[in-house]
């Protein structure tokens, strides 16, 4: 479904991510953990599209999107949703208009439809009734709950999710990596979900990557990172499960 | 006077203005998805600014290519029907109600000084009966569009290269592609077409307010309204006014791509905002004066001054 290979971007003259290499079947969901820095957001764009990798590719249904001008990644972006760090709602629009924003620009659904589709998005994130607020009006979890209903809404057949739960109340990060989950099994969604909760991605996840500096330091399911010989991942799961 | 405001000016700042703004635009390290978005449709590989060779005129042949394919991609989308109404009429009041008011005090002020320092001369002179037609046809052909132009930009292009730089570094611009929603369709062609729509009303206002400041001021000064409105009747005509309105339409354009742009090429958080606005201002500015006299040269033909 997804596959990344020997991909490498640069920005800014630095080389932020090298030789990646990662597949994700369709249905399977991965989740990208590493320390805060290591280029986990960088790779999520790289797949949405959204910044061009340097070299290698990167493989949607077999399509490299990689040499793609902007007209047809916008038709690509289409069956990827994103749901950003910092939710990047748009500021001037309400809550109900942001979650309707995808649906609204690429489907002709009438008014009620696009009502019903809304609060049912909304309802899963558990923000019913916030339709009219601001996002200047929200909290940081709230807004990062809207940026999930909102990337969800046209039901992409990829979702890439950036840290979704980090800044969440206990009950609350529960509830979205049940959704996740959930949209999987409704939907066979392909997912990537880049986390820090280290615990929640041993629930949730299919199989794990573990990037650090750039790289793909492991890949495998949550008993190979385990089990993993590498110091840094065993650093990193020591310093998440200590007291 | 332009022409000589022009050649001192260009002695003496603009080179450097310019050369600055452009360097500094070129020299900070800037992500390649602003790039992309400025290849928007037109499929350019995206590739990293030229940092080497003879320095600003890469720049200035940099820069022009860029708001060239801006303004050509969201000109595509227009005759794609990708134009969002709704959204170009906003931007139409926002720039009426916030650009008209300054347009209006800043016309009439400088209409009522020019006729306050020249009346006298005029009378001086005997030159009387031509008072009220050398001020309109200045404030028609020249100030008014300009000082519509140059409140416009400080305004209206400052407002859109805030909000669109702010949009970058929040995220809401790749947020936007992520969607699949084209920036130079949603953002810039509602602005464009809001521009330049907005900047001949813009023009007319500065022309008459300029003018009916100018009379006033001249009359407190010996020159009778009545004599300063034959004077304009026989010494002007509508050409006067359609060439000044023509280059309101080329000022909108530009300031509209040229703020989208300094908007889109945000890096650097609130600072580069900050950063974006202030540059977006001094580029359509000097913009608007060098354009002005290359307008006025396309321009040229029958009018009082000249005949
Ligand atoms: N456009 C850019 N220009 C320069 N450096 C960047 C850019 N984007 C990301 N970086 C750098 O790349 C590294 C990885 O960033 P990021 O992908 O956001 O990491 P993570 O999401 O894992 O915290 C960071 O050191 C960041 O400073
Ligand atoms: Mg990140």
């Amino acid at each position: 479904m997804l596959a990344l290979e020997a991909m490498d971007y640069t920005a800014g003259g630095r080389r932020i991510l090298s030789d990646i290499w990662l597949q994700v079947d369709e249905g399977e969901i991965l989740a990208v953990i590493g320390m805060s820095g290591c280029g986990k957001t960088s790779l999520l764009k790289c797949i949405a599209g959204l910044v061009r990798p340097s070299a290698g590719s990167v493989r949607l249904e077999g399509r490299d999107i990689v040499p793609l001008g902007e007209a047809d990644l916008n038709a690509v972006r289409r069956r990827i949703g994103l749901v950003f760090q910092y939710a990047a709602l748009f500021d001037s629009l309400n809550v109900y208009e942001n979650v309707a924003f995808g649906p609204k620009q690429h489907t002709r659904l009438r008014r009620a439809d696009l009502d019903q589709l809304v609060s049912r998005r909304l309802g899963e994130v558990g923000m019913s009734g916030s339709e009219r607020l601001m996002p200047s009006e929200l909290s940081g979890g709230m807004r990062k709950r809207v940026g999930l209903a909102r990337a969800m809404a046209t039901e992409p057949a990829v979702l890439l999710y950036d840290e979704p739960t980090s800044g969440l109340d206990p009950v609350i990060a529960r509830t979205i990596d049940h959704l996740i989950v959930e949209t999987r099994n409704r939907t066979r969604t392909t997912s990537v979900v880049v986390s820090h909760d280290v615990r929640s991605v041993f629930r949730t996840a299919d199989r794990i990557a573990f990037m650090h500096e750039g790289r793909i330091e492991a890949v495998g399911s949550p008993e190979d990172i385990r089990a993993s010989s590498s110091k840094v991942v065993q650093e990193f799961l020591e310093a998440d499960s200590g007291p | 006077m332009v022409k000589v405001v022009w050649r001192l000016s260009q002695r003496y700042r603009f080179g450097q203005v310019l050369d600055e703004a452009m360097r500094r635009v070129y020299r900070t390290p800037h992500p390649l998805y602003t790039s992309l978005v400025m290849a928007d449709g037109l499929a350019a590989p995206a590739r990293s600014p030229a940092r080497s060779g003879p320095g600003w005129i890469v720049g200035v042949l940099q820069y022009v290519g860029e708001t060239v394919s801006l303004a050509a991609s969201a000109i595509g989308h227009l005759f794609r029907g990708g134009l969002n109404v709704g959204l170009a009429v906003n931007q139409m009041a926002a720039i009426g109600v916030d650009s008209i008011p300054i347009v209006a005090a800043t016309a009439a002020s400088t209409g009522a000084v020019f006729a306050f320092y020249t009346a006298g001369v005029f009378l001086h002179f005997g030159a009387g009966p031509f008072a009220g037609g050398i001020l309109t046809v200045t404030f028609f052909l020249e100030l008014g569009p300009v000082l519509a132009g140059i409140s416009v930009a400080a305004r209206s292009g400052a407002a859109i290269a805030a909000e669109i730089g702010s949009m970058v570094v929040t995220e809401q611009v790749d947020a936007l592609r992520a969607l699949g929603v084209a920036p130079a369709r949603y953002l810039v062609l509602p602005r464009m077409v809001a521009c330049v729509l907005m900047m001949p009303i813009a023009g007319l206002v500065g022309d008459f307010a300029g003018t009916a400041a100018g009379m006033l001021m001249a009359s407190v000064n010996g020159i009778t309204p009545s004599s300063f409105l034959e004077s304009a009747r026989t010494h002007v005509s509508e050409i006067d006014l359609i060439k000044g309105l023509i280059k309101t339409l080329w000022f909108g354009l530009m300031i509209s791509v040229v703020a989208c742009h300094q908007g889109l090429k945000t890096t650097g958080g609130a600072t580069g905002v900050g950063r974006s606005t202030t540059r977006s201002v001094v580029l359509c500015v000097v913009l608007i004066f060098i354009s002005d006299f290359f307008l006025a040269q396309m321009l040229k033909g029958a009018s009082i001054v000249v005949k």
